[in-house]
């Protein structure tokens, strides 16, 4: 079968830096082509040029063997190539509908049929297994049902060719099953499918094709039968990976932190955990379980209720503050919006957090400069120049300088929340190396992660939030995918099995 | 600004930079090689210090809404602030002549009041915008309304006037100074030397453009966003306050027309010096030459018969436009 769209050559230069180098890429029809690579190796440049939203500064595009140019994303969209963002484009005020029919509204005569445009937005969402109601602004959904209606509005517009990017990053393993039998549905019905993901074993259960690029170059472009996972991200990288998860080291008996009764308004019900020295406490759960609102509620960036200690002692409820003081820090886990300031320096970024101890009256720059050097080098951030912009960071390199930041403050206790959402598996790897070091020095780590492989190679003893409250906890050996889940899910709540 | 031989990688953000730091000094040098070419007396001390003198009150308020404005703020009310503390200080000096008699104690108690209420004014704003969570644009607005029609009050529709002792007593704070500088010149060159240092090197000028670049990430960094954006307010408040004691010594009288339209120049300067209006981004120095562009181009105006004075308006309207498309052609360029 001939390609619908087809990329031959195509180089892109922002400036003097080229950052793609002559990379072919084509989508078939019925066929889901994966795009796979570290950050910054140009899948997302990639993924512009092909969605009309860069051109190419040298190859071509091909659409049904004809070369095109698009001049926009919008004549891009006419030919039928839609193209999902990781960061989603959604008018935040208006509703699903609204935003499912953005820019083509049904009319009837003068007037907006919204009759007509509501009861196909419930029919788009209903066939992605998605329950929102088609009134509901776009500012009151979860991530998950957002994600659903860029889908839909996708759908909506008969894409032939549709370009996702990291669609899953935000979902949960349910949802991302939903997901991908939707893909398979359009799959069946002709539709061509570039996919990029760093869940390889999405990529593993759904590709037909997958093209590898490395720093900017076209490495590889083979069937993804036959290709292994382990392959796959040996190929990425361009060495060979060892174990992915350092070895764990036994906690001490002290108890650090010591969680009890507490409740998040509305989020979280009477939570109670304890946290020992030198320990990886995983937590695990499904999205909406509570556990970004529980952690959020210690640390006192929400409103809660219970007691909170540290080393013994109380510390003072509802005070981000006070919980820095006492040593306990939160890296959250959306570093876009709430942990870095992306139109700010790198230095204005890495010393917000602990600003007091470089000087009471006046800000010691150059004290400041030195932090980021140590900060560079001790975390491996990745920069082109030490006054860019933290937004010009890639995805990887601006969670370094999150964990940087945060470390400054040197916490006893760091709660690091989705530690490597949206990240390429060399610096996953970097992390993981973090976190066992930080454990393996006396520190302290609750990790919470959508992730199961990740709560599973990285903690000692798992605690599973479901529905808002604790469900279980398991520790050595019990710590299983099966078990979490059971446990997430309630199951064995209702059967009464214990761990 | 520091070093000109910059690698070559650092190539777009350093090249667009210039243009965006220096648009304002090289408006504020052309105006003044305008004035010098167009009039003799412009460069001559009486009108120096006569143009600085009344770019102080602007000037003074100009820098705290620079600190409003980078922690992602507004504050419409300080033309109407700065005529009711000027007529509650009038009233509070007329009532305090039995008592303290006309001399020192006086004065500083009028000032002590000035810079009370000032004090007082920016709580109220920035306790209902950082704690109520009123939008600070209404808050302010009704602010604006409620000073007004107060000191229209206070002065019966008429005009409150200082105690014309106390007045000639009070004159010089505005008329004299040491060393041939006008004591506002001076009040107001310290406050910009001032505010320049708490902007630039201390933390409470992080935190502010933290918390005007992304208020969810100042609160995610520990920072007491709730008391720095009502330090802001405060801050504007007494600086208000300040600038409302450089003035009553100057015409000695408040009425409902005193300081109509000074939020507004004052919102103007802090623009035209490169602050960004929806925060995040502030400097002092850039608003100081914000306000001497405005008052440089009423002066030249008035010296000069080329162009009407009533186009003042005119022309100060498009420089603030000017300035906002100069400073996102720097942005863009990043």
């Amino acid at each position: 079968m001939t390609a619908i769209l087809e990329a031959r050559g195509i180089t892109r230069a922002f400036g003097p830096i080229r950052v793609l180098h002559g990379v072919d890429f084509s989508l078939i029809p019925g066929e889901v082509h994966a795009l796979i690579g570290e950050n910054g190796a140009g899948k997302s440049t990639t993924m512009k040029i092909l969605g009309g939203y860069l051109a190419p500064t040298e190859g071509e595009l091909l659409l049904d063997g004809r070369p095109v140019r698009f001049a926009d994303q919008r004549e891009a969209e006419d030919a039928g190539i839609l193209m999902i963002h990781q960061e989603f484009n959604l008018a935040l005020q208006l509703t699903v509908e609204e935003n499912i029919f953005l820019g083509r509204e049904k009319m009837r005569g003068p007037f907006l049929d919204k009759k007509a445009m509501r009861e196909e937005a419930r029919d788009l969402l209903a066939r992605l297994d998605c329950h929102a109601d088609p009134r509901t602004p776009i500012r009151d959904l979860s991530v998950p049902n957002r994600q659903m209606v860029e889908i839909a509005r996708a759908l909506g517009r008969n894409a032939r060719v549709l370009i996702m990017d990291e669609p899953t990053a935000v979902l949960t393993a349910r949802e991302t099953d939903v997901l991908l039998e939707q893909i398979a549905r359009l799959k069946a019905q002709g539709t061509a499918i570039l996919y990029t993901s760093h869940k390889l074993d999405e990529i593993a259960r759904i590709a037909d094709r997958v093209t590898v690029l490395r720093d900017g170059a076209h490495i590889t472009t083979r069937p993804a039968e036959g290709f292994s996972e382990h392959a796959m991200a040996e190929t990425m990288v361009g060495r060979e990976l060892s174990d992915l998860f350092p070895p764990k080291v036994p906690a001490r008996d002290d108890v650090v932190l010591q969680v009890e009764g507490l409740t998040v308004p509305g989020r979280v019900r009477d939570a109670s955990f304890t946290l020992r020295r030198g320990e990886v406490l995983g937590f695990a759960g499904l999205v909406g379980a509570g556990r970004t609102e529980l952690m959020e509620g210690i640390v006192g960036l929400r409103p809660a209720t219970g007691l909170v200690r540290v080393n013994g002692q109380t510390i003072k409820p509802n005070s981000v503050r006070a919980a820095r003081e006492a040593g306990l820090v939160y890296l959250t886990e959306d570093r876009k919006e709430k942990g870095l300031l992306l139109t700010k320096s790198l230095t204005e970024n890495l010393t917000l957090l602990a600003l007091d101890r470089f000087g009471r009256i006046f800000i010691d720059k150059k004290a400041e400069d030195t932090a980021l050097t140590n900060a560079i080098s001790d975390f491996d951030i990745r920069v082109n120049d030490r006054d860019m912009l933290a937004g010009s960071l890639s995805g990887g390199n601006q969670q370094k300088l999150l964990l940087a930041k945060t470390m400054l403050a040197e916490p006893q206790i760091v709660i690091i929340d989705e530690p490597t959402r949206g990240i390429d598996i060399g610096t996953k790897q970097q992390i993981y190396e973090f976190i066992a070091a930080l454990a393996a020095a006396g520190k302290s780590v609750i990790v919470v992660s959508s992730e199961l492989t990740e709560v599973i190679g990285l903690a000692d003893r798992v605690v599973v939030m479901g529905r808002g409250h604790i469900a279980g906890e398991l520790s050595g050996d019990a710590i299983t995918e099966d078990a979490i889940l059971r446990r997430a899910m309630g199951v064995d709540e209702l059967t009464g099995a214990s761990a | 600004m520091t070093d000109t031989t910059a690698a070559p990688q650092a190539t777009s953000r350093r090249r667009s930079l210039p243009l965006h730091v220096l648009g304002p000094v090289l408006a504020l040098i052309a105006l003044i090689v305008l004035g010098a070419m167009l009039n003799s007396n412009f460069l001559s001390y009486a009108n120096v210090t006569n143009v600085l003198a009344r770019s102080a009150f602007i000037g003074i308020i100009a820098v705290g809404m620079t600190f409003v404005i980078t922690g992602g703020g507004i504050d419409l009310s300080v033309g109407s602030m700065a005529a009711f503390i000027a007529g509650v200080m009038i009233m509070a000096m007329n009532a305090l002549i039995p008592t303290l008699g006309i001399g020192v104690p006086l004065v500083l108690a009028g000032m002590g009041v000035a810079l009370l209420t000032g004090l007082a004014a920016g709580m109220l704003n920035g306790f209902l915008i950082a704690k109520v969570r009123i939008e600070a644009f209404i808050v302010t607005l009704g602010a604006m309304g409620v000073y007004r029609s107060l000191t229209t009050w206070l002065a019966d529709g008429g005009t409150l006037s200082l105690d014309f002792d106390a007045r000639t007593f009070y004159r010089p704070v505005y008329y004299d100074g040491i060393l041939g500088i006008a004591w506002p010149i001076i009040v107001f060159a310290l406050v910009a030397i001032l505010g320049e240092l708490a902007m630039r090197k201390t933390p409470f000028g992080r935190h502010c453009a933290s918390l005007g670049a992304n208020e969810q990430v100042a609160k995610y960094s520990a920072v007491k966003v709730d008391r720095v954006r009502m330090g802001t307010y405060v801050l504007l408040g007494v600086l208000v306050g300040v600038a409302t004691i450089m003035y009553v010594p100057r015409l000695g009288s408040a009425s409902g027309s005193t300081g109509v339209l000074w939020e507004l120049e004052a919102i103007a300067a802090v623009i035209i010096g490169g602050t960004l209006l929806k925060g995040g981004f502030g400097r002092v120095w850039g608003t100081v030459i914000g306000v001497l562009i405005l008052s440089l181009i009423d002066n030249i105006l008035n010296l000069a018969s080329i162009v009407s004075p009533y186009l003042n308006g005119t022309i100060q309207g498009v420089i603030v436009i000017l300035a906002v498309v100069l400073q996102r052609q720097g942005k863009s360029a990043e």
